[in-house]
């Protein structure tokens, strides 16, 4: 610091001075200090409490709005929810999803009342970083992020979960209970309901008043 | 030849059992204590340790060993081949050529009766024997260091060469006292001159020469909190950084029996050995009483084991300026003044037992540590005022 530069006035009762702490005859002796230690250390091993959890035999709870690895909902007819609208393909940051859209075959009575569906549907669960934005943009709430967190594949093609193997994860997870938070199963989200008249139909976003 | 064989064999055969125990249990030893030591250490750090191969986990240090033993032997491109390879082998051997003069039972000191819990009985310099080969695992050390050709490794080798040449004096020293009163070199015959009741035990009236033996013992076996030579934070693995696999496990193996050499002799220089109060000698004893002796014995070894593990988890390591001075201004002044008490008592035929009064003498030294910090912690203090004077700091 040069001699030029004054520092600012400071209010003398904000100043606390520090003074390093004596030492006594006790301390410099160091031997109390290291009996307390292996006090200590014995304390804690006869204590018979470990924290540890025994992981494989013990699981983790998982809080239900984890996001781990995705699901693709059914619906009531046990047909899978998604529209292929593509709006979670165009969210996800990490470019990991993958949709080729179909139109749903007219004549099959089973899927009369639908326009569209994913023909495939992968997801490439190495390079999802769980963001869950997919769960966020997707308007008939099809995809969700369940609490599995314990993905394990030997390859890398493993990891590219399809459509199948998406839908089989929805099963596991509604046979197990652990449905994600936010799950509206069985129900296509307002978006999918068909308005009887454009009347009714809530105004596009956006448009406000003057729409 | 082999009539001169024959003719000693009742000497040679109690020597060659012993070796033959020494060569199979150090090995096993040494693994079973990395096993203890993990479950120590998480039992206190409130974990569970080890407890997935065999009930307890107690297979573990099977499996590690085979681990071990298969695991691809790597040799590095820039290491000195030769001495890379012997290092290791002369770390373990050092550490278990120091087990020769080491009674592991009871061993009556007339040499007649009984089975000698001993390689050589009868060694007239064994503790002297003893200090020398151990101070010699200073060589596996270094050459290791140096075969590795790494600047890490050879730092670590360089400190543990500073701290064996600092911490040899004061365990010398401490060991001196004891001798002195035994009157022999012998370690049976100190441990013979425990006999009696309980307060014959040296730790009684060689309190500071035990602290000092303990705390340099320590030192040399390069466990915490003295162990710079292989400290990860600041020199990645020491000065086995380039060493794995089998080679890694010889160094670890000495280092482990330099732990169990350190609580034998403990146990048998200041806590009586073989001797519990109300068991018989081991001179003419029945098989039981020398069973008992050897129970005792270990159950005393153990003792020390597990305080130096849990040593570990109770102290920090010492810094290394830290370490040089405790040698030097601590440990090897209290060491001298202890010998000299020694020396008084025995030149005046004083009663032994008036050397418990050599337990003042750490006190002395910590109040003489303590007042010269406080007093020049009351001159930074004024340093300090100086400065708060001066005005660099000013007040509203
Ligand atoms: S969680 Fe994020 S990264 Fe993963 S698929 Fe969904 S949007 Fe993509
Ligand atoms: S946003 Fe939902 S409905 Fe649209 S493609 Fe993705 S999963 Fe299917």
């Amino acid at each position: 610091m040069s001699e030029s530069q004054t520092n600012p006035p400071v209010k003398k009762k904000t100043v606390k001075w520090g003074e390093a702490p004596k030492l006594s005859v006790l301390d410099a002796l160091y031997l109390p200090a290291i009996a307390s230690g292996l006090a200590t250390a014995v304390r804690h091993a006869v204590s018979g409490k470990p924290t540890t959890r025994q992981y494989p035999e013990v699981e983790p709870e998982i809080p239900p709005n984890y996001r781990g690895v995705h699901r693709l909902n059914r619906d009531e007819a046990g047909r899978v929810k998604c529209v292929a609208c593509y709006m979670c393909q165009t969210a996800c940051p990490a470019n990991c999803i993958e949709i080729i859209a179909a139109p749903a075959p007219k004549d099959d009575p089973h899927w009369k009342d639908r326009d569209k569906f994913p023909a495939t549907f992968t997801i490439d669960e190495l390079r999802c970083i769980y963001c869950g934005m997919c769960e966020e943009a997707c308007p008939v709430d099809a995809i969700e992020l369940t609490s599995v967190y314990d993905l394990t594949g030997m390859t890398r093609e493993e990891m590219v979960f399809d459509k199948e193997k998406l839908l089989s994860v929805f099963d596991q997870t509604v046979k197990s209970g652990r449905d994600p938070v936010r799950t509206n199963r069985g129900k296509l989200g307002p978006a999918s309901e068909v308005s009887p008249t454009a009347k009714d139909a809530p105004p596009p976003p956006g448009r406000g008043k003057r729409g | 030849m082999i009539s001169s064989l024959l003719e000693y064999w009742p000497v040679l055969w109690p020597a060659l059992a012993a070796i033959a125990v020494i060569l199979a249990v150090v090995p096993f030893l040494g693994l079973y204590m990395t096993f203890i030591e993990r479950k120590v250490a998480a039992y206190v750090q409130d974990r569970v340790g080890p407890n997935r191969v065999g009930p307890f986990g107690l297979f573990q240090a099977v499996a590690d060993g085979i681990k071990i033993f298969l695991k691809e032997q790597l040799i590095p491109d820039h290491v000195y081949t030769a001495l890379y390879f012997i290092a290791p082998s002369f770390s373990l051997i050092t550490a278990m050529f120091a087990l020769v003069v080491m009674p592991f039972g009871p061993v009556a000191t007339d040499y007649q009766s009984g089975f000698r819990f001993m390689v050589a009985p009868g060694i007239d310099i064994g503790i002297l024997m003893m200090l020398a080969i151990s101070s010699l695992s200073a060589y596996g050390i270094i050459v290791g260091g140096w075969a590795s050709n790494n600047k890490y490794s050879i730092y670590g080798a360089i400190r543990s060469c500073a701290q064996f040449i600092s911490y040899e004096i004061p365990l010398g020293m401490s060991i001196l006292g004891v001798v002195a009163i035994a009157g022999s070199l012998n370690i049976e015959r100190i441990v013979a001159s425990q006999s009696g009741s309980i307060l014959d035990w040296n730790m009684f009236w060689q309190p500071v020469a035990m602290l000092v033996f303990f705390t340099s013992a320590l030192a040399e076996t390069n466990r915490l909190p003295f162990d710079l030579p292989e400290c990860e934070q600041e020199l990645v693995g020491g000065f086995h950084t380039e060493y794995s696999g089998i080679k890694f496990v010889l160094f670890f193996l000495a280092e482990y029996t330099h732990i169990v050499t350190v609580s034998f002799l403990t146990a048998l220089l200041f806590m009586g050995g073989w001797h519990f109060p109300g068991l018989p000698g081991p001179s003419g004893a029945s098989t039981t009483v020398l069973l008992l002796g050897l129970f005792v014995l270990l159950a005393k070894v153990s003792l020390v084991v597990m305080v130096i593990i849990l040593l570990r988890w109770a102290l920090p390591r010492f810094r290394f300026d830290q370490l040089m001075g405790l040698a030097w201004k601590g440990l090897i002044p209290l060491a001298l003044a202890n010998l000299v008490g020694v020396a008084i008592v025995l030149t005046l035929g004083l009663p032994k037992h008036l050397l418990i009064a050599t337990a003042v003498l750490p006190i002395l030294a910590a109040y003489y540590s303590a007042s010269k910090f406080n007093a020049s912690l009351a001159e930074g203090n004024t340093l300090r005022n100086g400065l708060r004077t001066q005005g660099a700091v000013s007040y509203e």
